[in-house]
This record gives structure tokens, C-alpha cells and sequence, in this order.
């Protein structure tokens, strides 16, 4: 069912926190961020042991989520020589969405990289660095920009540790920001996690909050896997404190955000901000949901999905991937799979829809999912 | 004393032979030959037509041409009988274009190229039994029988393969070069691709980065004038391959000139740790059609094909000048050919013999460190 070791760092890996969690009290917080998983702290090298509780106040400082990715990168490439970036305008504009800001400067361009518009042979030139012994990461400007690289992803990043019988390894990172925006137009508002979950050799997680934005590019830097990195275009701007002290988030683990007994909501991504506030009209209705961010979308922490639906016996998905082919059906389906006989009402998926997104604001409003939809859905899932 | 009747006038002096010695030359002395031709440069200057060699380095050329001709030759054979499967694409005809680059560089300098990769596995130090376990999917494969024919590497002499989606390995070779100017290496990368890979459009991207950030980078073009059935001509509007780098300066050599090869790469070698980028273009040739599912004479003649043989084949090349240099008889060489052949047949024996992979093999390497699918 479950990976028993996380490839991010195995020897000393983060101890695994196994279900029933003792539930945590809400706290007063602009989002629901809480019961945030345990991580171990990690110093150049020396590990210790995971802390029980993620300390907070003097010790931490509020970032907006491209901050918190700048530090993730500041950070890895301070501890790591090798670690470098490549991408369009990452060097002298600072990035188009302001991560690598002042990178430049810190690190010199043979460090960070502007490159021409030629993502097949950035991406390409990625991987041959990572074959080599350098760990590149990849910035694609829009998600929707690397299907120009998508022979490289798939053929050569993902498959040269296997065909090469083992000899190569491709710690590569590729990030970039994806998803529906504000009327960006069809091409710059692509969901695309659903082309690469079949890729064998690579890992996928999505970032949602700066916490695990944060922890979650750095355990992917540090990751001999290839790992992308799905960001969105509209969480760039969030805002959280999160600890001054160093950490990592674990690459397979979910997070959960909302404990709860009635049924089990599994999302990611922007998508987990619609939850939560369909949560809260729920929770007036007398509900009370449990929320997941799989953060995880190759693999699914199908241990943490799995204790939840253990209790919950109802799950719906939420998603802004394509309905087809997409990360909630491949979901659905290791669900069914896996968690048939806990199961009392058919596991709901509710995706986008399979359109190019289109310009007009309330058309993009309905390509994407709803916290209204939401609502019904539970409604109808827990009167089943 | 019949072996000291057999002695040879040589430049340096030697010692009497022995009866029950090689007679054929292992000397180091130097020895200066002329290319078959000029090269044909482009924004550079070209290098002398006059290569520094030795007697014992022209014998190596020789045996290790020999080598690869016999193991494509019995590849041929065993895809024939079945025991490679797949795509087979065969290198014979152009082996002095892996054997002149070796001869030029070192096993620091990182060599990739696409599906025609056995002979360049073989010398960048990659043995028989290895090779042929591969092509025959077995355990002891140099890809532990997961890669096949176009799947071969050997990371500890940085061969980077063995890719079958022909001009995605371009790039690939750039970004080796990235990292050897990130590490300071003083190394360089021979991105290998041939006249049909030449067309893709990732391959001027990658010149282009190469080019503005100065890397090591040598993109040879191994022009054997067939994309498959398609001739050069069909597929470039210009198929001066050396040239089509544009900014980047290109040389073009004859690669049935094992000498030539040699001399271009070290060439290319100086030129690129000092400037960046160069282009070499092998004119060379396939005896075979492009793989084995390829007759090879629908879209040329036989002709063609037996005409270059006499012409212009580079192992008849280097017997010319032993023999011409008076540096071995043509029995010896007869003689190492026929030990060639009794090795190869030894190897093919051995890798027949061994198993194939266990069947949890299909879940390793996947991810690194063994996570997760298995």
C-alpha cells in the first residue's frame, strides 16, 4: 500500500506519524492551517530526531508564498554547491513571479541561469547537468510551457535511471506555476498535473500554503528523484508565518488541515482554499468534514487517505485538474482499489471541466470547481 | 634466427625479435600521415592535414576497428536468429569516427550520442560480454538488460548513452558541458546525432545557449546521408551540416579517416574549452540499412554501398598503411582478425549462457534508492 521509506532522506527519514491523530483545537487564523505535520529539522547534514510540535511566535516571521520559495532556494543553494537555477528570466528580472529575486546577485549567473525561449533544450540541459552530478532546477514561466519539454520529462528524465540500468539518477527539480488564474487566457491557464502522473521515474507534489511551499521545494532539491513541483498562479501572494528554524516537508505525506468525522475531503492546491471555505458554511450546516491536501500526487499517501476514509467511510475529491485522465480519476480509482469495503457512498470526484479555459470571467468561474459545488456535494454525499 | 630475417627497416632502432614474438610494430615512435583530404572549415580556421600518430597507435586503430566491425557484424547474425529483438541499429562503416575521437581525447571528456551506440560503448572501455548481454535483454547487460540495443552507458567513462528519440540527446550533451564549466572540469562534450537528428529543432536551441554561455560543447554530426530512406538532400535544404551552426564555427571531415577523426577532435577539443561551441561534420557511411529491420537498398544502390567498401572502408584504410609503413605483414593482421573473431564468438557464447533478469527487476530504478513501486 504504502512506501515504507521517503526517498527524500532515508537513512534518518521522518518518522512517519501514524493515525488516529490526536485532534488539535482550531486556532484564530486567517486559513485553516492547522494540524500541521511534524517534520524533522534537518542541519547541513546532522539530523535529529523529529520535533513533536512545530514551535511558533519569536521564532517565526510572516512571508508571502514566493518568499518562502526564494528562502527554500536561498537556503539549498547556500548548503549545496551544486544546486543551481535555470530558467527564463530567473536571473537579472528576478523571475516572473518574483522567486528567484536577488538570486543573481547572491549566487552570479553561472548559478542562475536566464535562458532563451527554448524550454525543450533548457529542460534537456537540466537533465544532462543532473547526470553529471549538479542538481539544476528548472523554472518553467508556465507549467504550460514545459509541454514544450515534455519528450525530455518523460523520455529522458524519467526513464535514464531504468534504462540505464541504474547508473544514472536525475535529481532534478522542475517547478513553474500552473493552473486557472484571472483570465489569462486558455494556453496560460492549463491544468496539467494529469499529463505527468503517468510518467514512471518522476514524483509530483503541489504546493498550497508558504509552509509547505517552502519545505516542500527544499526536500525536492535535496530528493535524488526527479520531482516537479506544481505551484499555482494565484497563491503567490499568500501570506503566513512560518518558523525561522530550518525544515522539510516530507515529498509522499499529505498534510492534513482539517480533522473531522463525517467524511473526508481529499484536494490540493488552490482548490483547498474553495474547500475550506465551503467548509465553513458546512460547519454552520452542522457538518464536519475532515480535509486532506494530498499535496502528494505521485505517489498518493495512501496511508494517511487511507486512515481517514477508515473513519469517515465517505470521501470527495476536489480538484482544478482535468476531469479526463486526471489526478482525482486516478485517485478515485486506488480508492476504490484499495478502500472498497470502508467505503458507505460512492466516492464523489469533482474536477474541472474539460475545456480549454475560456476568457470571459464567469466562464472561467465555471470551468473551475465552487465552493457552492462543494456544499452540494457533501450534502449529497453524507444523505446517501 | 628466421624471425631476425623477417626484421624490418624502422626509424627507430630495435632489438632482434625472437621467434616466438609479435612481430607487428608496438612502437611508440612518431609518425606523421596526411589526411585523405583538407577539411572543409567554416568561421575557423582548419587544422593541418599532417597527424601525429605512432606505429603502435595505427595498429591499435586496427584491432579496435576490427573489433567493432566483427561485433556488429555478429549482432547481425544473432538478430537474424532471434536472440536480439527490437531495434537494432548497426554501426559498421563508421567506426573511425568513434576510434579517431577516443584516440583524441580522454576518458574524462564525455561522449553521448543516440541508438547506433555499441562500437562507442566499446570504446570508451565497454567489453563484449557486457555489450551483447544487453542486446540480448540478460542480467549482466551494461543496463542489467533494461536498456536493449539503444540503451547502452557506462557512467565511470562518462558515456552518457544510448537515447532513442533521436536529437533530445543534444541538449542533453550541452547541459553535461554546463556542468563541466560549473565544476571547472576542463573537459569537454561530444554530442553525437546524425544527418536526419540534424533537422530537429532542439539541437539550435541548445547551440544557441551553448554558444551565448561558452560551454565545452562539440556537436558532432555523423553524416551518413541517409535519415533511414531518406537522403540528406530530401531532409536539409542545406545539408552542410559543419555550417549550419551559423555563428558557431564547423569543421567537416572525412570520416572513413580514422587520422582525420582524431585530428578534428583534438581540434575541436582545444577550440572549445578556449571558445565555446564548434560544429564537426563525419562524412561517413552504414554499410547496413539504418537497423535491422531495414533492407538498406531501397533507397540506394548496391552500388553505392560496395563502391564506398572499396573506396573508402576505414579498417581497409589503416591495413593500406601498416602495410604501406611497413609496420605489420598481412598475415599478422589476418591473424589478429582471426583472433578477433574467436573472441567475439567466445563472448557471444558467454553472454548466451547468462540468465535473464529476475523478475523483480521490472520495479528497480525506477525512482533511486529503491522507493515505493517495488
Amino acid at each position: 500500500l504504502v512506501p515504507s521509506a521517503s526517498p527524500t532522506s532515508p537513512e534518518s527519514a521522518p518518522h512517519r506519524v501514524r493515525s488516529p491523530r490526536p485532534h488539535h483545537h482550531e486556532r484564530e487564523r486567517e486559513r485553516e492551517t492547522d494540524g500541521r505535520r511534524p517534520v524533522a529539522a534537518s542541519h547541513g547534514g546532522r539530523r535529529r530526531p523529529l520535533q513533536a510540535q512545530i514551535r511558533r511566535g519569536p521564532t517565526s516571521h510572516e512571508v508571502l508564498m514566493f518568499e518562502a520559495l526564494r528562502e527554500a532556494m536561498i537556503e539549498e543553494m547556500t548548503l549545496d554547491p551544486t544546486v543551481c537555477m535555470i530558467g527564463e528570466d530567473v536571473g537579472d528580472y528576478g523571475g516572473s513571479y518574483k522567486v528567484s529575486k536577488g538570486l543573481s546577485e547572491m549566487f552570479g549567473d553561472l548559478r542562475v541561469l536566464d535562458t532563451p525561449i527554448a524550454e525543450n533544450s533548457f529542460t534537456g540541459m537540466g537533465i544532462g547537468a543532473a547526470m553529471k552530478g549538479l542538481r539544476p532546477v528548472v523554472e518553467g514561466m508556465n507549467m504550460g510551457f514545459l509541454l514544450l519539454a515534455y519528450n525530455q520529462i518523460s523520455n529522458n528524465c524519467g526513464m535514464l535511471p531504468y534504462t540505464s540500468g541504474g547508473q544514472f539518477k536525475i535529481p532534478i527539480v522542475i517547478r513553474g506555476p500552473g493552473g486557472v488564474g484571472r483570465q489569462l487566457g486558455a494556453e496560460h491557464s492549463q491544468r496539467l498535473e494529469s499529463y505527468f502522473q503517468s510518467i514512471p521515474g518522476i514524483q509530483m507534489v503541489a504546493c498550497s500554503t508558504p509552509y509547505n511551499a517552502k519545505g516542500l521545494l527544499k526536500a525536492a532539491i535535496r530528493s535524488d528523484n526527479p520531482v516537479v513541483l506544481f505551484e499555482h498562479v494565484l497563491l503567490y501572494n499568500l501570506k503566513e508565518k512560518i518558523p525561522d528554524e530550518e525544515y522539510i516537508c516530507c515529498l509522499e505525506e499529505a498534510e492534513m488541515v482539517r480533522p473531522g468525522s463525517q467524511l473526508t475531503i481529499l484536494t490540493y492546491s488552490r482548490m483547498r482554499y474553495h474547500v475550506m471555505q465551503a467548509v465553513k458554511t458546512l460547519v454552520n450546516k452542522g457538518y464536519d468534514p475532515e480535509v486532506i491536501d494530498i499535496r502528494s500526487l505521485k505517489p498518493f499517501d495512501l496511508h494517511t487517505i487511507g486512515n481517514s476514509i477508515k473513519k469517515t467511510h465517505r470521501v470527495l475529491i476536489v480538484e482544478e485538474c482535468m476531469r479526463t485522465g486526471g489526478i482525482g480519476a486516478s485517485l478515485r480509482s486506488a480508492i476504490i482499489d484499495n478502500f472498497w469495503d470502508e467505503l458507505d457512498a460512492r466516492p464523489v470526484c469533482l474536477s474541472s471541466q474539460d475545456v480549454p479555459t475560456p476568457y470571459a470571467a464567469t466562464l472561467e468561474d465555471a470551468t473551475v470547481v465552487q465552493p457552492a459545488q462543494i456544499v452540494a456535494a457533501v450534502e449529497e454525499i453524507c444523505q446517501s | 634466427m628466421a624471425a631476425a630475417m623477417l626484421l624490418r627497416r624502422l626509424p627507430a632502432a630495435r632489438p632482434p625479435l625472437m621467434a616466438a614474438t609479435r612481430l607487428i610494430s608496438d612502437s611508440t615512435a612518431p609518425l606523421t600521415i596526411e589526411t585523405s583530404m583538407p577539411f572543409t572549415a567554416h568561421i575557423v580556421d582548419p587544422p593541418s592535414r599532417d597527424v601525429a600518430t605512432t606505429p603502435a597507435e595505427l595498429v591499435a586503430f586496427f584491432h579496435d576497428m576490427s573489433l567493432m566491425r566483427r561485433m556488429e557484424i555478429a549482432a547481425d547474425s544473432l538478430y537474424k536468429a532471434k536472440l536480439i529483438r527490437g531495434f537494432c541499429h548497426l554501426y559498421d562503416g563508421q567506426e573511425a569516427v568513434c576510434a579517431g575521437m577516443e584516440a583524441a581525447i580522454t576518458r574524462k571528456d564525455s561522449i553521448i550520442t543516440a541508438y547506433r551506440d555499441h562500437c562507442i560503448f566499446l570504446s570508451r572501455g565497454g567489453d563484449l560480454v557486457t555489450a551483447f548481454a544487453e542486446l540480448m535483454g540478460r542480467q549482466v547487460g551494461c543496463s542489467r538488460g533494461k536498456g536493449g540495443s539503444m540503451h547502452f552507458y557506462k557512467k565511470d567513462a562518462n558515456f552518457y548513452g544510448g537515447h532513442g528519440i533521436v536529437g533530445a540527446q543534444v541538449p542533453l550533451g550541452c547541459g553535461l558541458a554546463f556542468a563541466q564549466k560549473y565544476r571547472k572540469e576542463d573537459t569537454v562534450s561530444f554530442s553525437l546525432y546524425g544527418d536526419g537528428a540534424a533537422n530537429q529543432g532542439q539541437l539550435f536551441e541548445a547551440l544557441n545557449i551553448s554558444a551565448l554561455w561558452k560551454l565545452p560543447a562539440i556537436l558532432v554530426c555523423e553524416n551518413n546521408h541517409y535519415g533511414m530512406g531518406t537522403a540528406e538532400w530530401r531532409a536539409a535544404k542545406s545539408p552542410s551540416y559543419y555550417k549550419r551552426g551559423d555563428y558557431v564555427p564547423g569543421l567537416k571531415v572525412d570520416g572513413m579517416d580514422v587520422l582525420a577523426v582524431k585530428q578534428a577532435c583534438k581540434f575541436a577539443k582545444e577550440h572549445a574549452i578556449a571558445n565555446g561551441p564548434i560544429v564537426l561534420e563525419m562524412d561517413t557511411y552504414r554499410y547496413h540499412g539504418h537497423s535491422m529491420s531495414d533492407p538498406g537498398s531501397t533507397y540506394r544502390t548496391r552500388d553505392e554501398i560496395s563502391g564506398v567498401r572499396q573506396e573508402r572502408d576505414p579498417i581497409e584504410r589503416v591495413r593500406k598503411l601498416l602495410l604501406a609503413h611497413d609496420l605489420a605483414t598481412p598475415a599478422e593482421l589476418k591473424d589478429m582478425e582471426k583472433e578477433i573473431r574467436k573472441e567475439v564468438d567466445a563472448a557471444i557464447a558467454k553472454a548466451k549462457e547468462s540468465p535473464m533478469p529476475d523478475a523483480s527487476e521490472l520495479f528497480t530504478n525506477v525512482y533511486v534508492k529503491g522507493f515505493g513501486v517495488e
